[in-house]
């Protein structure tokens, strides 16, 4: 590895494969973490947690507990709301208590905390706890809990940022926390017209993010100032929202995230930090949480979900009516859940040109652990179901797949369900890049005996969430050595060096040789979070604002001190110039926020829903044996659209990573759940792809393409791999077999329970 | 709770550490000695981001108790560029970009080097079964395997 310097490879920084600005951290173990962090008198919490689904607390038993030698402290609610009087936090709903208040709403819901300077003792500590608690009944089930006579709130409470959530606040006996509603055209006329009408229902469980840095926070509290370092993908929602819990302004709470080891949607918002602060306050010492990997099953998940979708086809194969009606399992608190439910409702009709659609989208409560975004913001849940549901149609049809996504797809400048246009969402390329790759049209080994070969594909368009705001400020040091202030959380994609690699192409310096300041609220400017693949796009063009303040300024700076037009005086000079020593600085910010129309209420439409729209396409090729429902996929392809890729290397990985992760949700994992008790809530017994899962062949395109409105053309790609993997994978089951599954995952039993189906032999149930 | 003090090499010095029964290894090393290349993560031994060598073969940190390591060699990531070098492995690594959040690399290097002075030139079958044993969430398995066999290279090219 080269040392970086100033006088590197100039110019040609945008598509440069640079390798991680801090690879040599990583590899030599040497990278920050939250997870290392240990500060003088610091304090270990170690968190005693509900066991019942759902109940009233009669009381909590903290005797034997305080009584063990080296326990600091023992925490309750009651302790909590003497130092934070109304301990209810969220980004969408301000529902969830910092400590189980009167109530627990899923099995391992937060009640009391130990403190201790070893966590061990801590640990046993927590362990002499008791709780009594009245147990109520439980809802776990989204369908059940969209009519069921148990509630899991006695009263909604959105929070306040939301215009389209204030209808909600003070709603009683029900659990529905947000319906969104998308109507265009008529639907039932449209159904009425067609000749052919399906409907099916689909199914995804509960699985969980797992990122291996576990979630921990560590806060240093004073009465008014307040700094806690956590492993968040979202410092400045962070601070806006232990802010607003303290009553402290903004600059009295400072938030730092070094690297973070692993987020995919589960570190944004607000996690366990209102908590740690909550507990340095009242032990005047710093406290560090950090979970264990059990415990992670007890803090977010992603949504399990049902969709009912029905659309009418008429006779030349077009669809021409969609029904979509989406239940989304949310758990115990709302976390983002209805944003979930309502930014995915936008496409949850699909990459189709279709004129009469009709979405309803609800968000559940449950008594599970809550459920939040997890790569794809609920768009690969909604993937699964109508990519499975394009393919069985085409099958009753007796049509070729993908000519019936040809006769459907959304083509260039159409509008989409919301009636926003789709420009840079080259469908058809992607889709056709697919077809390319897998040979489809021409004949393939379809395998013999128990042996059956197959493949299927699948397409899908996301539009990214909006309006969201970057901000970045940049400082050209008088020797000329750039120092990039931004929110961006890198989280392993690469965010450091793609934007490092944006300041390089506009001042001209190579790379690596900009400096980018790890997160912190009180230097690094707001930013609405590292999320649904928002950042390269967002945070870059606020990066390429300020770069090109700073560029404009030392074209100034040249102009005042004389020289020459198109001189090309180094910037250290120039300083030297200006002030007679190395001395001074430039700098220059940007901020950005898209263009965004919002979507009319009761309908959901919207002549620009979002600034970008994410295309992705997945190929599979899988090989069954039947007399065991064993599985494997030879073939992986996923080709997506991303504009330009500013480090095409991190994109591959990205593309690659994406889809293999997306493989265990589609494949084998799954949190099975006995009486809101989670069962298998440790690595030993949720299963992960391992290095022996990669299928035999992986194929990973980023297509040729320019986002129009992108910094240097650029858009995200964190997660637009995760979308299609799943149904493509059960088109080429049931290609292979002529068994459709519609409830993931596609486990050898299910595979199985299938094929024993279809031969009318029914497995007995469990 | 007794406390007992243990005598062993890290990364070639000679140290000792007071240490409880029930401490690992892992612990000793982030606390006593603010080695933090080895993290605990599952803590059950099966994810690998807590992988040191000990005595020559790669452990769990996690689940090894750090009594046992008294008079015993240990080494962690760390050793591995302390003349300011970088190894092969690491270098193959940053070239093929094999990881993204970073979490699981260390170990993963590790156990690359341990399997490269056993199997100098592994196929893809070897590579991915003597990894088995270690996880990475982020999923760069491919760019893994890519860079085990360019650190087989480089190592066969400058022996060490």
């Amino acid at each position: 590895m080269a040392t970086p310097t100033l006088t590197g490879t100039v110019g040609g920084q945008i598509g440069r494969s640079l390798p991680r600005l801090e690879a040599r951290d990583k590899v030599s173990g040497r990278a920050e973490y939250t997870h290392n962090l240990r500060l003088p008198s610091m304090l270990h919490g170690k968190i005693f947690r509900s066991t019942i689904a759902h109940g009233r607390i009669k009381s909590i038993d903290t005797s034997a507990a305080k009584k063990i030698p080296g326990v600091f402290r023992v925490v309750t609610a009651d302790d909590i709301s003497t130092v934070i009087p109304h301990p209810y936090y969220g980004p969408a709903f301000h529902d969830q208590p910092i400590l189980a208040i009167d109530k627990v709403r899923f099995v391992g819901e937060p009640v009391a905390v130990v403190l201790a300077s070893d966590p061990h003792v801590a640990e046993e500590a927590v362990q002499a706890i008791t709780a009594e608690y009245e147990e109520l009944p439980a809802v776990y089930d989204e369908m059940e809990a969209l009519t069921s006579k148990v509630f899991v709130h006695d009263e909604l409470k959105p929070a306040g940022a939301f215009a389209d959530l204030k209808h909600l606040t003070g709603r009683k006996d029900t659990n529905v926390a947000l319906d969104f509603k998308l109507r265009r055209g008529d639907v039932d006329k449209g159904f009425a017209e067609a000749a052919h009408v399906f409907e099916h229902t689909f199914r995804t469980q509960k699985v969980l993010h797992l990122a291996f840095e576990p979630f921990v926070s560590v806060a240093d509290a004073r009465r008014d100032a307040v700094t806690i370092y956590t492993s968040s993908q979202g410092p400045s929602f962070v601070r806006v929202e232990i802010a607003r819990l303290l009553g402290l302004p903004e600059n009295r709470v400072r938030i730092r995230v070094p690297y973070v080891g692993g987020g995919y949607g589960s570190k944004l918002y607000i996690k366990l930090e209102a908590l740690v602060t909550a507990l340095s306050l009242l032990a005047r010492r710093p406290v560090k949480i950090a979970l264990t990997m059990e415990e992670q099953f007890y803090q977010i998940t992603k949504h399990p979900c049902t969709f009912k979708i029905k659309s009418g086809v008429d006779r030349d194969g077009r669809i021409i009516a969609r029904k979509c009606e989406v239940y989304w399992n949310g758990g115990a608190y709302a976390d983002v859940g209805p944003r979930v439910t309502q930014k995915s409702g936008f496409t949850a009709s699909g990459p189709y040109d279709i004129e009469h659609v009709h979405v309803d989208s609800y968000a559940l409560y449950t008594n599970l652990t809550p459920a939040g975004a997890l790569r794809g913001f609920g768009i690969p849940q909604l993937v699964w179901s109508y990519e499975s549901h394009t393919d069985m149609m085409a099958r009753a049809l007796k049509m070729d797949p993908v000519e019936f996504r040809r006769k459907n797809i959304l083509k260039k400048g159409m509008a989409q369900a919301t009636g926003t246009p789709v420009n840079d969402a080259p469908l058809e390329a992607v889709l056709d890049r697919i077809v390319a790759r897998l040979n489809w049209g021409k004949p393939m080994d379809r395998g013999s005996g128990a042996i059956r070969r197959g493949r299927g594909l699948a397409i899908a368009i996301k539009a990214v969430i909006a309006p969201t705001t970057s901000v970045a400020v940049l400082n050209v040091t008088a020797d000329g050595s750039p120092i990039l202030y931004c929110g961006t959380v890198d989280m392993g994609q690469g965010s450091d060096t793609a934007l490092a690699q944006v300041v390089g192409e506009i001042l001209n310096v190579p790379a690596e040789t900009v400096r980018v300041v790890p997160r912190d609220t009180d230097i690094t400017p707001y930013d609405m979070g590292t999320l649904g693949s928002r950042s390269l796009f967002h945070m870059g063009h606020a990066v390429r604002m300020a770069a090109e303040e700073c560029r404009a300024k030392i074209d100034a700076l040249r102009k005042e001190l004389g020289e020459p037009e198109g001189s090309n005086i180094p910037v250290a000079e120039l300083f030297k110039k200006k002030y007679g020593m190395q001395a001074g600085n430039i700098v220059g910010s940007g901020s950005y926020k898209p263009d965004y129309t919002p979507p009319q209420p009761g309908t959901g439409l919207t002549t620009n829903v979002a600034p970008f729209w994410m295309v992705a396409g997945a190929g599979a090729e899988v090989e069954v044996d039947t007399e065991t429902g064993k599985v494997a996929v030879t073939r992986l392809i996923n080709v997506v659209d991303c504009g330009r890729p500013i480090n095409p290397k991190i994109v591959e990985t990205q593309i690659s990573g994406a889809t293999l992760m997306q493989l265990g949700f589609t494949m084998f994992e799954k949190m099975h759940i006995d009486g809101g008790q989670v069962t298998n809530a440790s690595l030993a017994d949720y299963k992960i792809p391992g290095i022996l899962d990669v299928p035999a062949v992986m194929e990973n395109e980023a297509i040729d393409s320019i986002q129009t409105n992108g910094p240097f053309g650029a858009k995200g790609v964190g997660e637009t791999a995760t979308f299609c993997c799943g149904p493509a994978i059960a088109n080429a089951i049931d290609d292979a077999t002529g068994v459709r599954i519609t409830e993931l995952p596609l486990n050898a039993e299910a595979v199985y329970r299938a094929i024993r189906a279809q031969q009318q032999n029914p497995l007995e149930d469990e | 709770m007794t406390a007992r003090t243990i005598s062993f090499t890290l990364n070639g010095e000679a140290v000792s550490a007071e240490i409880a029964t029930h401490h690992t290894i892992l612990e000793v090393l982030r606390n006593d000695f603010a080695l933090y290349g080895a993290r605990e993560s599952c803590g059950q031994g099966l994810c690998g981001c807590c992988t040191v060598i000990v005595n020559g073969i790669a452990v769990s940190g996690c689940l090894y108790l750090a009594a046992f390591a008294d008079g015993a060699e240990v080494t962690t990531i760390e050793a591995l560029d302390a003349n300011g070098t970088l190894d092969p492995v690491q270098e193959a690594f940053i070239e093929h970009g094999a990881f993204q959040c970073g979490f699981c690399t260390p170990g993963f290097i590790l156990m690359t080097k341990q399997l490269l002075d056993r199997h100098p030139d592994p196929d893809d079958d070897e590579i991915k079964h003597y990894l088995s044993g270690n996880l990475c969430r982020c999923a760069a398995y491919p760019e893994i395997i890519q860079a085990v066999k360019s650190a087989a290279k480089k190592r066969q090219l400058a022996p060490r």
